[in-house]
Formats: structure tokens, sequence, C-alpha cells
């Protein structure tokens, strides 16, 4: 038989470049095949900390996405209406010359009149940075509408929280528990997991009102009700406590467990130099908690206190925990709840692990061996996204914590440079005055009342409401509220929004049609009642038609970028990290990385730390200032190869930085010694690395705080006690959900709307192959998902009598849209779910305008609104979590109802025109010959 | 019509774990990248940002639904497929110009574009759906299981794999000689009790699928509480087992 002779060995490439995806937010490393100077293939690198050679269907597709027909071209001057699209090219000179014109004016006479606020944004270090230099309060990233949940319970809770915190130990853990719609956060790495766990036969429980994904191959599926996470797992808490199966060792050493709380303020109990006191075991003394050899007492009596342990077991231990009394509201049968907690107590104590590593603890004492209980938990928006989601994230942390396997062999781990305790953050900062830098970081943990960002006479300082009485703990400021409150000049009004990469007409905001509307809203002489607005996008999204001056921003391979330890790292549990993005092609655009814009429009301005004090500008652009800027005297954005280039952590700027990293495939890696791998936070030797690589400046062990104490002080404040108080209005929430014990309070939406009228939970997530809004414009993955129907459940498809090819008209209290449906079995009954951002808005992204994404796919954006229903007092209660500001975004519930098949979804909006034209009809991408 | 050879040295496939694939379609772009850059004509996309965007791929990811006979909930299954490069091919025998063939050294089936006449008779005669015609080069495309990969000298031994397993997240995809039977793609086949598809039309599909393993056991607990469901008898439980420690 003759066979063709077929080359088997072809050229691959000219030459590999190797940098970091950006086509989500998990910064995978990526080998750039390069072919006549142009992109011919990208795989993921092999040597990577993040992906490890693998690579997501959005990493490989990155090739349509640096070659996308909806990349902007030039800065762009607005010249028709806000919404119409029109806009005329402008030059570089032109548009920074305006923008700088702008702000300087604000800067002037009042900087808090910029609302500075960046989305999917890599780089807040540095956003925030140039933010206090300029010296307004309002500036926050896109953490306040996300997971902000999550991180700020972790931190307050144990110094850390799931993804870019820490992780499982993937390599140990027999029982992974995943909990919430979470197939993103953090992609590659869960994936690459989850097939450690099968490769070995680990148990996967999943826990999701959704079965796809990640649930589909979980060996067990919990199918919840939305929002009630946190009371299954409290139930779980009850479960364990009852049974006995807690790590009393543990919570003893490493816990506040044995903390004394006063009965009459609920405070913590300290000596005159503020340390926590406990009572020794041994001598049934009243002792430091940290002082040598103490064996704190977890059921210790002194007279007026109670043990933390003592009062969680006073709480959990209650019949309202039990599993047949959650059962029911959480949709899971009580034997299941039961079967849960039994296999998590039988992993972790039956099927406990050592390590032979000795290492010694901050009380001096000495172990021979590390202890591992091989459970992990992860989790991020699914069970966040609440108004409860704060508490609902502390009930998770406190359980891991309850069974030991927090930072030990087979549970979850830190990731350097966490974990950091409350006390190694900063807290919030938002005196502004004219013409001066902000007195300090925007961005924070609050210990107190005191600690809040309001005006002497008590108003929130900042436009969203961050760190106000509404929301105390708002870590990563409202973005969701940002527009809402500039238009409604609540609680002042301002003059710019500058945006970065926010796609805030559109699939960003809760209640798009009203969002458009406050943004091309007009006021009584006819200006717009936000009256600039600055947009940097390297892309022609649903944004850019409602700002009045675009910046255009590059793709993510024709950039320089750190992914930096101050910023939101990329470690692993054993190995700090961090990388950069560089250049491997130029752009064949008049477009300029958006970070270089900044430091441009500072070096105008001539802002503080910017500039020297003859006004000449102390950085070029963003690679300047990643590898010169200092935060602290030998600590830089990045951390390898400082000084003489063999130094890391501390160490001098090194003007051959970047081409160090860039030789090392873009990134740079220090391992963890071994004997500091474990028990981080009490753990001497960890401390020890983590203050020679900068993390700290000296030891900071801590205790894991399953009692937080500050916010018994908001309590206090609520009940009366201090100098500041809260305004009336807000004493009762205050009081109810600022538990210091993790508490479940139902949705606000299930008391604001009737459950009855409204009887199903709607929900999104978001699909692996596609990330945000992004991934539409990218040819090859909008064949993946360019449509999304509303799924719905066996029970409610029986119920509505739908069959294949159906329509339905879906209803909030604030909104209606009518929508294709499609039956999802592996769903919890009275849950409908879609994907996240994948309806388009006519006109935007290049597309045409009959494209499925702008008539078939839709957003459930509009049934939810940012505020909570009227309450006829005359103010505006936003649809947030009370403690930390989140937009509660999966509180919603909706009706359903069949109706005629349509060729549309409903709403419809008029399409905008496109600054960039069509894509092509026909792609055929060959670079090489 | 064309013939196949009587046997081949080797038995080049996948092994494709149904328990593992999240379906993420990572294996759908990878391969997409790869081939529309590599062997023959480019993956072409008709429509690509318009209303009925149509590309060709060699490999695509299916996701069922299975309602388990033991009445426990709805379960899913993603099911990547691509040509399973059959010892008895269908799609080679059916060709009129030999442009579809099936390697002897390695059991590979591919198509040599120079000799396809666009006719889409294979693609009408593979009970599986794996081959594609693409619209604009006129020739039909399929999984090559990227011959110009795993013999690549140009790449690093450790890369010489097919692009769709190189990039696999979660470690679903095997590649290996599935006519030895010591191979680590046959041991997992028989560890795992992997099966043919559609054994039945006698095709014998060289590449083998993993099945999915039972779900939803947790059902019940052994323990029995030790401490009780009262504070009160926590506390006791608490100063029993501190005494222990």
């Amino acid at each position: 038989m003759n066979q063709p002779i077929i080359d088997t060995s072809p050229k691959v490439s000219d030459e590999v470049r190797k940098t970091t995806c950006y086509m989500c937010a998990c910064r995978c490393g990526i080998n750039v095949h390069m072919k006549d100077g142009k992109v011919a293939y990208i795989e993921g690198n092999r040597d990577h900390p993040v992906n490890k050679g693998v690579l997501c269907a959005k990493g490989s597709a990155g090739i349509m996405q640096v070659n996308a027909p909806s990349r902007l071209r030039a800065p762009l001057r607005r010249v028709g209406p806000r919404g119409s699209g029109q806009f005329q090219e402008i030059s570089w000179a032109e548009a920074l010359d305006t923008a700088s014109d702008w702000l300087t004016r604000i800067r002037k006479t009042d900087p808090s009149k910029l609302a500075f606020f960046t989305g999917r944004d890599q780089s807040q270090s540095f956003t925030s940075f140039w933010a206090q230099a300029f010296g307004t309060p309002n500036y926050a990233a896109h953490g306040g509408f996300c997971s902000v949940n999550m991180a700020t319970a972790g931190i307050y809770t144990m110094g850390g929280a799931f993804w870019e915190f820490g992780q499982p130990d993937w390599d140990r853990t027999k029982l992974f528990v995943l909990f919430g719609v979470a197939e993103d956060h953090d992609s590659n790495p869960i994936k690459i997991g989850i097939g450690k766990l099968k490769a070995r036969g680990a148990r996967i429980v999943g826990v999701n009102p959704i079965r796809s994904g990640y649930n589909a191959v979980a060996d067990d599926w919990l199918g919840i009700t939305p929002g009630t996470d946190g009371l299954l797992i409290l139930s779980l808490v009850h479960c364990l406590m009852a049974a006995g199966r807690i790590d009393l060792d543990y919570l003893a050493r490493y816990t506040n467990a044995p903390l004394l709380i006063d009965d009459a303020t609920g405070l913590i109990l300290r000596d005159p130099d503020d340390r926590p006191l406990v009572i020794d075991r041994a001598t049934g003394a009243l002792v430091p908690f940290d002082q040598m050899g103490v064996r704190p007492d977890l059921n210790a009596h002194h007279p007026g206190h109670r043990t933390v342990l003592q009062l969680m077991a006073e709480r959990y231990l209650q019949p309202e925990y039990a599993p047949e009394a959650v059962a029911e509201r959480c949709g899971i049968p009580a034997l299941r709840i039961r079967a849960l907690a039994d296999e998590i107590a039988r992993v972790a104590f039956d099927q406990a692990i050592t390590l032979d590593r000795p290492w010694t603890d901050f009380r001096g004492e000495k172990h021979d061996r590390m202890l591992g209980r091989p459970v992990a938990f992860h989790a991020m928006r699914g069970i966040s996204a609440h108004s409860n989601g704060f508490q609902t994230c502390r009930a998770l942390h406190v359980l891991q914590i309850l069974i030991g396997s927090v930072e030990v062999p087979g549970g979850f781990r830190f990731k350097p440079p966490y974990p950091k305790p409350v006390e190694a953050h900063p807290v919030p900062h938002c005196k502004s005055q004219p013409d001066h830098p902000l007195d300090g970081p925007h961005l924070g943990f609050v210990r107190g009342p005191e600690h809040l960002a309001l005006r002497e006479d008590g108003s929130p300082a900042r436009i969203d409401k961050a760190f106000t009485w509404e929301n105390p703990m708002s870590a990563h400021g409202l973005m969701h509220m940002v527009i809402s409150n500039a238009h409604a000049g609540d609680p002042y009004r301002i003059d710019t929004l500058f945006l970065y990469m926010a796609n805030m007409s559109w699939n960003s905001s809760m209640n798009t049609r009203g969002v458009i509307e406050m943004l091309t809203d007009l006021d009584e002489n006819g200006d717009y009642v936000i009256p600039r607005i600055i947009y940097s996008d390297a892309y022609s999204s649903e944004m850019v038609a409602y700002a009045d001056l675009i910046l255009p921003d590059t793709t993510y391979l024709e950039r320089h970028d750190c992914i930096s330890l101050l910023d939101r790292p990329i470690c692993e549990a054993g190995a700090a990290a961090d990388a950069i993005r560089w250049p491997v092609i130029q752009p064949d655009r008049d477009v300029r990385g958006f970070q270089t814009v900044l430091i441009e429009l500072a070096n105008l301005m001539e802002l503080p730390g910017f500039v020297r004090k003859d006004g000449s500008a102390i950085y070029r652009d963003y690679a300047d200032y990643i590898v010169n800027h200092q935060r602290k005297p030998g600590i830089g954005p990045l951390s390898g190869y400082r000084g003489n280039g063999d130094q890391t952590g501390r160490g001098a700027p090194n003007a051959d930085q970047l081409d160090r990293y860039i030789r090392n495939g873009g990134f740079h890696v220090t391992h963890i010694p071994g004997n500091a791998e474990f028990y981080k936070p009490w753990n001497v030797a960890y401390q020890e690395w983590a203050v020679g690589m900068g993390f700290y400046d000296k030891p900071m062990p801590y205790l894991f705080q399953l009692y937080v104490e500050p916010m018994r002080k908001f309590q206090r404040a609520a009940e009366g006690h201090g100098e500041r108080q809260p305004p009336d209005h807000l004493r009762d929430q205050l009081r109810r959900v600022m538990e210091p014990l993790p508490i479940w309070y139902p949705p606000f939406e299930d008391g604001n709307v009737d459950p009855k009228e409204y009887p199903l939970h709607a929900l999104t997530q978001r699909p692996m192959a596609m990330y945000h809004s992004w991934g539409t414009q990218n040819a090859w993955l909008r064949q993946i998902h360019g449509q999304n129907p509303l799924y719905v459940s066996h029970k409610v498809w029986q119920q509505h009598g739908f069959a294949e090819g159906d329509w339905a008209r879906v209803s909030s209290v604030h909104g209606a849209i009518t929508v294709p449906v499609a039956l999802h079995g592996g769903l919890n009954p009275d849950t409908v779910w879609t994907w996240n951002a994948i309806g388009k808005r006519k006109g935007a992204w290049a597309l045409s305008e009959d494209a499925p994404e702008a008539t078939k796919g839709f957003l459930l954006n509009h049934l939810i609104h940012e505020l909570q229903p009227a309450r006829g007092d005359g103010l505006r209660w936003s649809n947030s979590d009370p403690i930390t500001g989140q937009a509660a975004w999966f509180d919603l519930r909706v009706k359903i109802e069949r109706v005629e098949p349509q060729t549309e979804c409903d709403p419809h909006f008029d399409a905008i025109a496109s600054p960039v034209g069509r894509g092509p009809k026909y792609l055929i991408w060959k670079v090489g010959q | 019509m064309t013939c196949l050879p009587q046997t081949t040295t080797r038995k080049l496939g996948l092994v494709i774990d149904l328990d593992t694939c999240v379906g993420c379609h990572a294996c759908v772009i990878s391969c997409k990248g790869w081939n529309t850059e590599n062997y023959g004509a480019a993956l072409s996309d008709i429509d690509a940002y318009g209303a009925q965007p149509a590309g060709t791929f060699l490999n695509r990811v299916h996701s069922y639904e299975v309602e388990p006979a033991n009445g426990c909930a709805t379960q899913t299954v993603h099911f990547p497929k691509s040509c399973l490069h059959c010892e008895d091919a269908p799609c080679v025998t059916v060709c009129p110009t030999g442009a579809s063939y099936k390697r002897a050294e390695d059991g590979i089936v591919l198509v040599n574009e120079d000799a396809c006449i666009g006719c889409g008779l294979c693609a009408w005669a593979c009970p599986y759906g794996a081959r594609e015609l693409d619209a604009v080069a006129g020739v039909m495309k399929k999984c090559t299981l990227c011959v110009d990969r795993i013999y690549n000298e140009n790449l690093p031994e450790e890369d010489r794999v097919p692009a769709c397993v190189r990039t696999c997240p979660s470690g679903a995809r095997h590649f290996g000689d599935l006519g030895d039977p010591s191979s680590a793609v046959s041991q997992l086949v028989e560890s795992r009790g992997g099966f043919d598809l559609m054994p039945e039309l006698g095709t014998k599909p060289t590449n083998k699928y993993l099945p999915p393993r039972p779900k939803d056991r947790l059902q019940g607990v052994a323990s029995e509480p030790a401490a009780g469901p009262s504070a009160t008898g926590f506390f006791a439980w608490l100063d029993r087992a501190l005494e222990k420690i």
C-alpha cells in the first residue's frame, strides 16, 4: 500500500516568547510561538507555578483575542450624545491634555470629585498608588461586586481566604468539598487539582444548586437551595461538635477558642499590655496567650467570662442547627447532611496523616512531626454574593478551623505573602484636601468604628459609601454603587468618573437599563448629571459608548504588567511567585498600555511620587515603574532578581530585572523551606522566612479568630457605647448582622419580596470557556457559548408545561425579561440559572447586529436592582451584604411564565454605532506558510 | 474504495476519562489552534463575527444528562469526541480516491488533502460524526492525532503528544499505544474498565473511554455522637477529652 510521505517534524515556530496569560484572572504562564513576527500558537508554560503547562480554552484562544476586530485603534473623543457610539479619533497628545486638564482642575479644588474605579485590574497596587497621589478618596477595583465577602471573611477569621490567598493541599487531601458557583477562580489550578484527586480516587463533594462542570464530576452532589449554605455549614458544625469530632489540641494552641469573653461587654479579656489572656490548664493561672509553655484551657472557668469555645457550644448545639431543622430550608435531606459531617470527621480524624518534619511554634515548643487533617474546602462567589455572604464565608472558615485542617498537611494551605492577620493590613484612609495626596491607602481592614471612612459630620467620605455604618467592613469598596450614588448625589456629586476595564453600562452593573439612564441623564441645565466620563478599555465594549474620552489600552500580548506580591499574587502554597507580561508583539494601532497612560497623566499633573522636586518625571512608563518603584526601601513590585540580580524579596532596584524575568520564562519562584511549609501562622521558621522576603517587618504569629472582636465593637456601638455612633435607622441591622460568631440569616430578598409570588431563585455562573464579556469577540470561543438559555429544573419544566424551543417571561420585583428556556435535570428544583455575560448589546464587540449574543443571549442583570425595594423611609438601601457591601447578585428571586416563542430576547436596546466597524466574514488563520 | 492495512505495528490513540473531564473545552480550542497553524489547510471559520458562526473543529465536547436507575439526582457527563482511529475504519474503505488512509506504522487515520475531492462520503460513513468538511478549503478535516507533534523532533520530547493531551487541565486525556498491553494507557483501560464507543458497529475503535465512577454514595452515618446535641453534654465531654490530651 502506498502511503503518502508526510513531514512529521515540521518547524513549530521561529521563536517562543514566554509571558503571562490574561484571558481570565488566573494568570497562567504561556508560551507564545512566533512565526514571521506574528503570533502563531499559544500553549501553556510547563515551568510555570500556576498552570504547569496546561492551558484552558480561553488561554489557547488568545490568538483570536489579540487579533480581534473589536480592538480599539486610537484615542476617541465623543461627538454624538452619550450612548450613540459616535466618536472622533484624536491624537494621544490631545487625549492626555484633555484628561489632565479635567483632572487638574478637580485636584486643585476638591480631589473627591474624581471617582476612579478599575474593573478587572491586575495592577491595583499601582492604580491605588496613583489614586492616592491624586488625593481622591474614591478609588477601588471590582472586588465589591465580585467576592469581597470571601476575602474579607477569610482575612478577619484566619488571615487569608481561597484562591489567591491559599489552596487545598492537592497532593495530600483525601476529601475535597467545593461550595458554590466556582467554575472559574481559579481556573486551571482547580482543574489540575481535581485531576490529581481523581487519579488517586480521593472523594470530591460538590455543594451547589447546579450540577455542571466541577460539580458534574463530584462523587457526591448536594443541590442546595441558594442562600442557605451558611445554614448547612452551621449544621455541619452542630454535628461535629455533638459528635465530639473537633480538633481540641489545634483549637487550644492556634485559635482564639480558649480566649475569655467578658459576659458584660463581649470583649476579649486582656492584660494592661493589651495581650489576650487564657487560663493555663497546667497551673490554672491567668496568663498571656503566647507565653512560653502555656496550655490554654478551652473549658476554663473564670468569673464573668466564658471561653469562645463555650460560647460556640451554647450557640451551635441548639436544636435550630440540627440537620432535621435545616433540611427543608437547605433543600438537602437531613441524612445527607449527617453523612457529610460524618465523612468529614472520618477523613479528618481517622485518616489523619503526618509528615516527619520537625518544627518549632511561636511559644517555643518543638514538634517532631506535622500532623495533617486531609480535608480541604474551596468556595468563591456562589456562597459570597449574597446579603448573608460574609457570615456564610465566616462559617466555612470556622468549620475548617474546628476540624484543624487549615495550614496543615492535606488541608487548606496559605500561599505567601499570606497568611497575614488583620493587624498586618492597613486601615482605610479617606482624608482628602486640595492639591494634596490622600492621607494613606484607600482600602483596608477596620478594627472598629474609629476606622470608618466618615467625614466630620458623620456623612460618608467615599462616593460608594464604603466603610460606613451601612457596610463597615467593605474592604474592596462598592463599585456597583458608584454610578447610582453619583447620579443620586448621595452622599455628594462628582465631576469625573474614570473607569478602567469595567463594562458598567452592561454586564458589570445591576439594573443595566437604569445605569444606562443614569449615565445619560441630564440636569436642569441640560448637562449630564455625571458631567465627565473617561474610560480605558482595549476593546469596543458596551461601556465605550457612554464615555466622553476613550483611552485605548493594548491587548495582553502588547504590554508590560507585573503580577506582584504587593497586589494579587500567583503564589503556590510552597513558594512565593510573581510574574510579568511584556510586549511579545508591538501594537499595530495607536494604543497605549493603561498603566503607562496613568504615568503620563501623573507626570503632566506633576503628582507627588511621580515627579521630582524640579518637576521631572521619575518614571518614563510602566516598565520603568515596575523596575524602579520602591514601596519601602528595597521592596518593589517584583521580588526576583533584585540588587545585583541574586537577591530575592528585598534588594535595590536592578536595571536588568525585566530581562531576567523574560529569560526565566516571565516569572520568578522562591520555594519555602520544608520545615516552614505548614503551620505558617505559628511556625517560627516560616515567620523568619517571611520577614526575609519582606512580607512582614518582624515575625507576627497570631491566633485564628473564631470570634471576631472588631465585629462585636460595631455591635457595641449600635448598643450605644462609644463616641462614634451609628444613625438610629442602622442600629438594629448592626446589632443583628455584626455577630462575632458566625450566624445565618435569610437573604434580604426573601424578606423584601413575597417568596410565594417569586418562588424561584435565579443564578448565573460563568462557563469555563468564556470570561465575562471578553470572550464574545473571540471567533473561536463564541462558537462554544454564543447564546444562553435559561435552565430550569424538571419541577419547573413540568409545572409550566414547557417543551423544547419554548420561551418564558421571567420577572423579579424589579423587572422582567423574555428568554429561551431549556431543561436541566441536575438542578435544585426551585432554582433557574443561565451563563453569565453571554448576552451583548447590538453594535458592541464588532459583532453583527444579528449575532446570537445580541438576539438570543440575555443578561439577568435587568432583574437585579442595586437598591433593595423602597421602604417608604426615603433612604436608599443598597442590595448588598450589610457587613462588607458585597453586591448580593445571588439573592435574586423570580417567577416564570410560558410565552409564545419569540425571535429575540426582551428587553430590546437600540444598536450602538461601532467605533471599530464589524469583523470579517471569513477567518482562515494560518500565520506561517 | 481504499484498503486498510492488515495490521498496524502500533495502535496509537487516546484514552479519555469521563470521570474526570469537567467539560472545559480546553482540548477543543488547543486542537483548533494547533491544527489551524499546522497539518494541511487551516481550520476556517465562516461568519466568524456574525449570526451563524460555523467553524471547522476536529474535536468537540458534548454534554449529556443521565438519569440514574437508583433514583439519585440527575448526572451530567462531558463527552469529548474526535476521530477514534478505528481498526476497521469505514471512512477509509469508502474513500473513492485513496485520500483517506490508515497508517501501517501507528494506525493513525489521516486524510491526504492533495487527493481529497471533498465528496464527503467518509463523513457520511463515519458512525461517530468525527469528520468535518472545511467549507473554505473544500477538503475533509479530521483528528490527525497530531501526527506532526508526536514525532516532531523540533519539540521537546515531553511535548510530543497531541495538543489536546498536552493542554488538558484535569488530566482526563491520555495518549499511547493501545496495541501494547503493557503500556500505561492499556493498563489504565484495564484497571478502570475502559470501553469502546458503540462496539456493536464493528469499527474497532482504538480510542477508549473510561466510565464515570458511581456517584452519590454518601447516604449514611457510621459513628455515634460522643458529646450529644446539648451544651451541657458537650462541656462534660470536653472536660473528659481535655484530660486525655
